[in-house]
């Protein structure tokens, strides 16, 4: 069992949903990510995903391009963020997932890739731009390090690549809120939650919503019915406009502790109303 | 991917079908103006004093380059889906307007994806856009050129995904795209083919074409391949020398890579980052380039070889001096190499140039790059 698994079953078994944010790592360097990382698991996150900036980040929205650039910027690679993680690893078990894009793990090697990654305490992939179909040399070397793989389902996957995704995957299953790239939402398409349901009946593997995500009412509406959220833009957003690395980190902390507090007033399958769910983008 | 996997089922549904490819050469025929002619370069040859040079007329196309050939089979493509709203990239902004024009004659809304910078240096093309009805997003992330244009309208097409078609214009891109773009563009090929057997009654020595993404090149060369006497040059753009750094030579200077869902070879850094490119010609700005060249290359069946950006306005303005033809800054790569070729080959040796574009959309820069070097002087010294 994996880390990820462990902390699924953990939580499932007490109703809660898993709060996952995620941050660019570098952004605006390695230092402040360190220090977001700490607030982010005192602050009720449950997993954390941790982005690694690539040039061409096409599945990301604006704000996210924007992180990216700013820790290419501050000169953040590969190594130097397995070395930030294996720092943090040293006072803390909350399971981390890695986005990113293939190139940069392709082009690094995958078998020295997955070594590394999991050596540094990483515990599962995400690879937004491969696809199942195409991931079958990055597993077998995530897979014989024990790494999780973790795949997307959209609005516009079928009951074929829900099968697919859902056989290959591990971990969880990501499943994106609305077409698109990522980015803070106003509105969720009202049957997110049937959505959510129809990948529920074919897997056991937990299912997590992301992308959009930006209020503590959204995230407690999708608490309701998903097994995990997932929040990014919005908080890099946070952390874009504090100054500092302390208040970027207290920021991110506080944010993060309003979303777990929201999310931990709906207990799971309760029902609750989109409608409800205004935001500010 | 459910996208492309229900591209790729239209894709190969419509290739089966008599009546759509009939339907695609008659606008060829009668719109784009096909086919295009086979231009024995008589004056070139003679002064080049070596193998007679023969130029594919893909500038006489409507809208003045190879692109339409794939726009009109992709629009096709694109109603025969039910979709209503085609998007495009482009950098030179010969794919932007070739797209604008099928989507105002088949009646589509049209958005084309353009870098900031090539919006400046392309403006004609932006007005033409403009002017055809399309609405041209100006992108500025990352360099501001034709591969953050794709990125930009990749996040499009995800969005808008249910009722936008993404007509691509090179053969890059994810799987069936680099397929389709070749498909369409084989005209060029097949039609040199039987041009040059009419003319000359035998095959040509060798084929030249510009590189960027690569969809001329493929175009000309893919109904050779089987031919195995014929060889294949592709031209990169050398921008200022492959040694600069600054260019955009994927193959010649680049690793192995996975970008816009294909994996090829790509100019990238140790880490992986994309590099930013440089090229006197927007349209091959790219740092990658087409995954099946990439194997051709592999396979030792296409050679490659680079054009800088100044050997290319050199071509450029030679060809205008000598045969009266204002060559596109893409197409004029290969006319350099051609130019670099054909004196050390026999005279009766035969060698097609793809001339993929005309050159008006170039004239600002053209005008600018000779202004600020002294190659005004040396060219016309000569």
């Amino acid at each position: 069992m994996s880390r990820i698994d462990e902390k699924f079953s953990f939580l499932g078994g007490r109703g809660e949903t898993a709060l996952i944010p995620f941050v660019t790592a570098g952004d605006p360097d390695l230092g402040a990510t360190l220090r977001i990382l700490g607030a982010l698991q005192r602050s009720g996150a449950d997993l954390i995903e941790l982005g690694v900036p690539f040039s061409d980040p096409m599945a990301d929205g604006p704000t996210i391009q924007r992180a990216s650039e700013r820790a290419l910027r501050s000169g953040t690679t590969l190594p130097q963020i397995l070395e930030m993680v294996r720092q943090f690893r040293r006072d803390s078990d909350i399971p981390l997932i890695l986005f990113g894009y293939y190139n940069p793990f392709f082009r690094y090697g995958l078998k020295r890739f997955a070594r590394e990654v999991e050596a540094a305490g990483i515990d599962g992939i995400l690879c937004v731009d491969l696809p199942p179909e195409e991931s079958g040399e990055l597993k077998r070397w995530t897979d014989a390090h024990g790494l999780d793989t973790i795949f997307l389902l959209a609005p516009t996957s079928d009951a074929q690549r829900i099968r697919l995704v859902t056989e290959q995957g591990q971990g969880f299953v990501y499943y994106v809120s609305v077409t698109g790239v990522t980015g803070a939402r106003k509105h969720f398409e009202d049957h997110l939650r049937a959505q959510v349901d129809r990948v529920r009946r074919v897997t056991r593997l937990p299912v997590g919503v992301g992308f959009g995500v930006s209020t503590p009412e959204q995230a407690a509406w999708i608490a309701s019915f998903a097994d995990a959220v997932v929040v990014g833009s919005a908080l890099v957003q946070v952390i874009e406009k504090a100054p500092g690395w302390r208040k970027k980190a207290e920021g991110a902390g506080a944010f993060v502790a309003r979303l777990k507090r929201a999310m931990k007033r709906v207990s799971k399958k309760a029902g609750g109303d989109p409608s409800t769910s205004s935001g500010s983008a | 991917m459910p996208a492309l996997i229900e591209l790729e089922k239209a894709y190969v549904e419509a290739r089966r079908d008599p009546s759509f490819r009939r339907e695609f050469h008659r606008h060829l025929r009668e719109y784009a103006g096909r086919q295009t002619p086979l231009y024995f370069a008589e004056s070139l040859t003679a002064r080049l004093r070596g193998a007679r040079i023969y130029l594919k007329r893909e500038d006489l196309c409507h809208t003045g380059a190879h692109k339409i050939n794939n726009t009109i089979g992709q629009a096709l493509l694109a109603l025969k889906m039910g979709k209503r709203r085609v998007i495009a990239e482009t950098g030179a902004g010969q794919h932007g307007v070739a797209t604008a024009t099928v989507a105002a004659k088949f009646g589509m809304e049209c958005e084309i994806f353009m870098g900031k910078e090539d919006v400046e240096r392309q403006s004609l093309n932006v007005f033409r856009m403009k002017l055809l009805g399309a609405k041209v997003r100006v992108v500025e992330s990352g360099s501001q050129t034709l591969k953050d244009a794709m990125n930009e309208a990749l996040r499009d097409w995800v969005t808008y995904v249910r009722h936008t078609y993404y007509l691509i214009g090179s053969v890059a891109g994810p799987h069936p795209y680099p397929m389709i773009v070749r498909d369409f563009q084989s005209v060029i090929g097949q039609e040199a083919r039987r041009q040059i057997l009419a003319r000359e009654g035998r095959l040509p020595d060798y084929l030249i074409a510009c590189v960027g993404g690569g969809s001329n090149s493929m175009g000309l060369f893919y109904p050779f391949l089987g031919d195995r006497k014929v060889k294949m040059v592709g031209v990169e753009a050398g921008g200022l020398g492959l040694k600069s750094g600054r260019h955009a030579a994927s193959i010649l200077a680049g690793k192995v890579g996975v970008l816009h869902g294909s994996k090829s070879y790509l100019l990238q850094d140790r880490l992986g980052q994309i590099r930013h490119t440089h090229s006197i010609a927007a349209g091959l700005d790219y740092p990658g380039v087409g995954p099946e060249l990439s194997y051709l290359r592999d396979q030792g069946r296409i050679r490659f070889a680079s054009a800088t950006d100044r050997e290319a306005v050199e071509a450029l303005k030679r060809l205008a001096e000598v045969e009266g033809i204002i060559s596109a800054l893409e197409s004029a790569h290969a006319l350099a190499e051609a130019m670099r070729l054909a004196p050390r080959l026999a005279k009766n040796r035969l060698i097609i140039v793809n001339l993929s574009g005309r050159g008006d959309k170039d004239m600002n820069v053209v005008a600018e790059y000779l202004k600020a070097s002294d190659e005004w002087q040396i060219v016309n010294s000569e």
